[in-house]
């Protein structure tokens, strides 16, 4: 039927023929290629710049030998071992963290159906924080030597993870809002059972290490950490992408969803774990790094749209390129100190979200 | 798309939450590519009858019967390849596109993640240009109207290709030209329908048979004629009616009888 006003012609882009113009939105295999060749820069950048910075030349000359094997002179000793056994393994950690925490952030996001969420609303990380906490007073797991500290971490968010499941859980299954509220009413209680823990200390350093192991660092990272968190990382990469279209299914309402085919609490409870399980990775060997998993969702989703296939394809690559520099300006900024990593993503983070959401046409909770 | 309309059918269905019976022993018949509309007062259970139809919640009693088979024996994708449902909480909270929306409608017939062939997409555009929405396609699904958003979830409950829609209140935030279109195309797709209606006019005028619910329980079921009397009314609805053939149509349409207004008290100025 012909209207008076003619309505202007349909821009499709799922829905257009090959060949057609398309609405205007940046094709997902350019974006690919273009964050994989920044997520290289980055990687190199990361290596040869810090306190000291390592020629580029020398960089991937000895890059080449420790992959390749061979032999180096002996003058090159010191700078072999700051490329390849202090920075090498810590950016790629960086790497690691960030694309964990922003893949994890997007699963949270659809988990409790709440942009607000990220991998720390749940109450994961706080946990985390009371395991590591009784490390710092107690020295408790001494008998693990510097894995004490990751290893009670991971236990404390698992911990933490059960309580959280058991008391949100209801006969409907876990429902988003109930999950929210029960995260954020534990996590203070874990904030006050750690903050209780570093009172009573008797060990004057232990509010500052616990504070900075709270704002994340990966100063601790070593070629040991690296496998089992790329490992977690890589896997629910793996599993959330394959999941993509259920997830857009779930982000419809859990009634919807049923009737798309989508048993929403079943996926619900699917998610929750693998976000425990993957968090606790992180927040081991990282600290609670805050904000990337937040941000970094936001941000790619303004770029590509909420689709959880590009939005899984993406967003791990940008977390890692941003996590990347956060640890570069972390490193550089007041030598010989270390900043906290949780300063420096609120330092960029807040200016550059308040900015993209305000001149992007970014719909989120609005209009 | 010929797609054959199955019967539905509706054995002693009981919803019970909390210790609250929500619905109690309903039984209805739906034949193949009849439309039957759901009336009755708030909490009724129409909803929550529909639920049932379209998997979102397991009944406590009773089964849900497509064509011979049993619901609960069947898998959650399988129900939705035949029966699709515009539900009631379909306050999307992430900006997807209108496209994407649509789109979506398609994932039960598809394991795994969702890859549109030629046929689909054109099933999904001819979903659209139905339901005139194809100026919005590219819009996000935050930025529409109620009416607007409401025809989206229709068009992709078009796309599922089913044989039985559901539908609770359809017609909410349409405005009445889109509402007497919807209406005229469940009439005439062919498809087994069941919607859970508010206006009992539009209900008289397009539903071959209506399913009056009262406090989770069936009253009566019947033609409109039958079923939309003044007696029926009063008791289930409380309110008085006078019923009158509609001139052109035939339908029944009820015209509510308020209370003559005696305020002829004249107000000083």
């Amino acid at each position: 039927m012909a209207t008076e006003t003619a309505p202007p012609a349909a821009a499709f882009r799922l829905l257009a023929e090959p060949g057609e113009v398309t609405a205007k939105q940046l094709p997902l295999p350019i974006i690919l290629i273009g964050l994989t060749g920044a997520l290289a820069l980055s990687v190199v950048a990361g290596i040869a710049l810090g306190p000291v910075t390592v020629a580029l030349p020398d960089v991937l000359r000895l890059l080449g030998k420790a992959l390749t094997g061979g032999t180096i002179r002996a003058d090159e000793v010191i700078d072999y071992a700051i490329v390849w056994n202090v920075r090498t393994p810590r950016v790629l950690l960086a790497a690691v963290v960030g694309a964990g925490l922003s893949a994890v952030g997007v699963a949270v996001q659809a988990l409790v159906r709440n942009a607000l969420a990220d991998p720390f609303v749940l109450g994961i990380s706080s946990g985390a924080s009371v395991g590591a906490t009784a490390v710092v007073v107690f020295g408790l797991f001494a008998g693990l030597g510097v894995l004490a500290l990751s290893a009670a971490a991971f236990l404390g968010a698992l911990g933490a993870t059960a309580l959280v499941y058991l008391a949100a859980r209801s006969r409907s299954g876990l429902t988003p809002l109930r999950l929210v509220l029960t995260g954020v009413a534990l996590a203070y209680a874990f904030q006050a059972a750690m903050s209780v823990l570093v009172f009573l200390s008797p060990n004057g350093q232990a509010a500052q290490t616990v504070l900075f192991w709270l704002l994340g660092s990966l100063g601790s990272a070593s070629w040991e950490s690296l496998p089992l968190c790329t490992a977690g990382v890589v896997i629910a990469i793996v599993l959330l992408l394959r999941r993509g279209t259920a997830l857009d299914v779930m982000s419809m309402g859990d009634e919807t969803a049923a009737s798309l085919g989508t048993d929403a609490a079943a996926l619900r409870r699917w998610l929750f774990l693998l976000t425990a399980v993957v968090t606790g990775l992180l927040v081991a060997v990282s600290g609670a790094i805050g904000f990337v998993g937040l941000v970094l969702p936001h941000v790619v989703r303004m770029l590509v749209g909420s689709g959880h296939r590009r939005l899984l394809a993406v967003a791990p690559l940008a977390g890692a390129v941003f996590l990347i520099w956060v640890d570069l300006l972390a490193r550089t900024l007041v030598p010989p100190e270390e900043l906290p990593l949780g300063v420096i993503t609120a330092l960029i983070g807040v200016p550059v979200f308040l900015y993209v959401m305000r001149t992007r046409g970014y719909a989120f909770g609005g209009k | 798309m010929p797609v054959e309309p199955m019967g539905l059918r509706l054995q002693d269905v009981s919803v019970e939450i909390s210790g609250t019976v929500l619905v109690d022993k309903l039984c209805l018949d739906v034949g193949a590519g009849e439309v039957v509309g759901l009336l009755g007062p708030n909490g009724s259970g129409k909803s929550t009858a529909l639920r049932c139809v379209y998997r979102a919640l397991k009944p406590s009693g009773g089964v849900v019967w497509l064509d011979g088979d049993d619901l609960s024996e069947k898998g959650m994708r399988d129900t939705a390849r035949q029966i699709a449902a515009l539900t009631q909480d379909s306050r999307a909270e992430l900006d997807f596109t209108v496209e994407e929306v649509v789109a979506l409608g398609r994932a039960p017939h598809q394991g795994g993640n969702l890859r549109l062939d030629a046929r689909e997409r054109r099933l999904c555009r001819d979903a659209l240009a139905r339901l005139d929405i194809t100026h919005l396609a590219a819009r996000s699904i935050l930025t529409l109207s109620g009416g607007e958003r409401q025809r989206v979830l229709l068009a992709r409950a078009l796309v599922q290709e089913p044989a039985v829609l559901v539908l609770d209140e359809p017609t909410n935030h349409l405005d009445i030209r889109h509402q007497v279109e919807l209406l005229v195309f469940l009439r005439g797709c062919g498809l087994t329908v069941i919607t859970a209606l508010h206006e009992l006019n539009l209900a008289a005028a397009v539903c071959q048979r209506i399913a009056l619910l009262c406090k989770g329980g069936l009253v009566t079921c019947g033609k409109p004629a039958e079923v939309l009397t003044p007696d029926t009314i009063r008791s289930v609805f409380g309110v008085e009616v006078t019923v009158v053939t509609h001139p052109v149509t035939g339908a029944p349409q009820l015209l509510f009888d308020l209370p003559v207004d005696s305020n002829t008290e004249e107000i000083p100025l």
